[in-house]
């Protein structure tokens, strides 16, 4: 059974702005998804869809096999969604945000308040139950969001980049939660801008660009497109030149930080070992950031161009 | 959702309405009372005295049921577009539209949320009234019905101004342009009958007047309405088509997503 279906979905705005032309897309129960694409892409507008806010021109999209039209309120029991702003009444408390969006589900009192607890422990924000949500923090506003979607445990949960503009302490602890909680088998769907969030957490993925699917692959062959990849070594005695017989691209970022780039198909056993050759001691190493960033940037870029995918 | 499940959910949106108004209490339930009083004592007490009778009534006795509707109806059309338009405002309507929440308990608990201050409103009202003036009820059963069916009216409207509303302005030309005339122009402070003719016959096109004087006739027992030829039951079928039509409104729109769907 597929978590969602969507076929050719299109929506086009009053003047005219199609913001979704005929997109496909399926994602597998279980699964954690990466849905990207630049800014006005139409990320948004196809979780518009996927949640009721956004009314499709056309197309068809199922929710667990549930068709949104058919069984309008059957799919929606299966589904939770943080949005991209906070979309809370402020001047509430913690806990009735949270334990009212359980009502609303038509969650009993008891269970409410349960599941409210529940989420509200998991996610660090059990103390603040009592406080007024306009009184806390970003990143606990986000917090708060998350466990409002949870609360009527969704089968199928869809975050619409949820660790924008919050610490890194919470976007790892965020990341750790949401890998747990579709361990326990919730299917989860991400967009962010944070393409090493996509690579670290999603095992498939689809990127769009102006309305239109550009590529929906696993993340794990996308990467292996690449046709090449950097390493950032750092070294333990300090390099001032670099020795002219490397035979690799490479760049000596500073007196202790070395960065080389390797081609597909090249081992990273024979580097060590032109490395050692030249008196070049490795304490540390790793992959450069932004693997995930360069194939991405190559898939809108052909996209605008017109040119292949 | 099973009717249990809707059940609950509508619960919660009215626990949610009556706690937002209840909070904010010194804005929402204090300053009918305080205008009610001024009426009262400005009105009632120092005006009225000179007016003496008023459609057979003491002015006081008389102003009191159409005092009760003013707040009646005011508070219920207030509460619902402040509340809804400031969810729309805030997008915390999003809440309640990724939820399985069918569209008709949306406007129910709005509803019953505008109803539910409305009476407590008039209720405060009436009690502040009874400070001036021993007031006795002539049919229970009538008042208690118009009162309510008249806040699930407004209670409507205000929604559907919600609905329409893209602005904070948007939510008060209706009640400045357009129910503060005509509740004041629909009998709360004198008997149409005073009025020459021709504007008796303009004021017949006023719904609130049906209201008022509906209101007027179940504490008093006596209204302009049977003086100008209609009986109660009209009033009553006038309130309820409104109440229909209204609703009906209300859920195309939400169908249709006017207001808060893109």
């Amino acid at each position: 059974m597929k978590a969602l279906s969507i076929s050719n979905l299109k929506k086009e705005y009053a003047g005219g702005l199609q913001a979704l032309k005929g997109i496909d897309l399926e994602v597998s129960q279980g699964d954690f998804f990466a849905l990207l694409g630049p800014n006005g892409a139409g990320k948004s507008t196809t979780i518009g869809v996927i949640s009721s806010l956004v009314t499709k021109t056309s197309g068809q999209v199922k929710i667990l096999d549930i068709d949104i039209d058919e069984s309008h309120s059957l799919a929606k029991k299966k589904l939770g969604v943080v949005g991209q702003e906070v979309n809370f009444n402020q001047f509430e408390k913690v806990g009735d945000i949270i334990r009212n969006q359980a009502g609303y589900h038509g969650l009993s009192f008891k269970e409410a308040r349960e599941n409210a607890k529940y989420y509200m422990q998991k996610l660090d924000i059990w103390d603040k139950r009592n406080e007024q949500a306009r009184k806390l923090s970003g990143g606990m506003k986000r917090r708060v969001m998350v466990a409002k979607a949870l609360v009527n445990n969704p089968e199928l949960l869809i975050l619409d980049e949820p660790t924008a503009g919050v610490d890194i302490e919470l976007r790892r602890s965020l990341w750790d939660f949401l890998t747990e909680i579709n361990n326990e088998g919730t299917t989860i769907i991400l967009t962010t801008h944070y393409l090493e969030e996509a690579e670290r957490l999603c095992r498939n993925i689809a990127i769009i660009d102006s309305g239109e699917i550009v590529e929906n692959t696993s993340m794990q062959e996308l990467l292996t497109r690449l046709e090449e990849e950097t390493f950032v070594f750092d070294l333990k005695n300090p390099l001032q030149t670099l020795p002219d017989n490397l035979g690799y691209q490479a760049v000596l970022e500073n007196p202790q930080k070395l960065k080389v780039t390797i081609g597909k198909g090249q081992g990273l056993n024979t580097i060590f070992e032109v490395l050692s050759n030249s008196g070049i001691q490795i304490s540390s190493m790793r992959n450069d950031t932004g693997r995930l960033e360069e194939l991405f940037m190559g898939l809108v870029d052909s996209n605008l161009n017109g040119g292949e995918r | 959702m099973t009717p249990l499940e809707q059940y609950r959910a509508l619960l919660t949106i009215l626990y949610k309405e009556i706690h937002r108004f209840m909070r904010i209490w010194t804005q929402t339930l204090i300053p009918p009372a305080i205008m009610i009083m001024l009426y009262f004592v400005i009105f009632g007490t120092l005006i009225g005295k000179r007016i003496g009778q008023m459609g057979g009534f003491d002015y006081m006795q008389f102003m009191i049921p159409g005092l009760i509707m003013m707040s009646v109806i005011s508070n219920s059309y207030s509460n619902v577009v402040s509340s809804f338009f400031g969810q729309k405002f805030a997008r915390s309507i999003e809440e309640l539209l990724i939820t399985p929440l069918p569209h008709y308990l949306i406007l129910l608990g709005w509803v019953l949320g505008g109803v539910a201050r409305g009476l407590l409103v008039g209720a405060i009202v009436t009690i502040v009234s009874l400070w001036f003036y021993d007031l006795s009820v002539n049919n229970w059963s009538l008042s208690i019905f118009v009162v309510i069916s008249t806040s699930i009216l407004f209670s409507l409207g205000g929604f559907l101004n919600a609905l329409f509303a893209e602005s904070f302005d948007d939510i008060s030309i209706i009640p400045t342009f357009i129910m503060q005339p005509l509740i004041y122009l629909g009998g709360v402070f004198y008997s149409i009958q005073l009025l020459p003719s021709f504007w008796q016959t303009v004021s017949l096109a006023n719904p609130i007047l049906y209201m008022i004087n509906a209101f007027r006739y179940s504490i008093l027992g006596a209204s302009d309405l049977e003086a100008l030829g209609f009986s109660i039951n009209y009033a009553i079928f006038m309130i309820i088509g409104f109440i229909v039509l209204f609703a009906s409104i209300c859920l195309w729109f939400l169908h249709k997503g006017r207001g808060i769907r893109s």
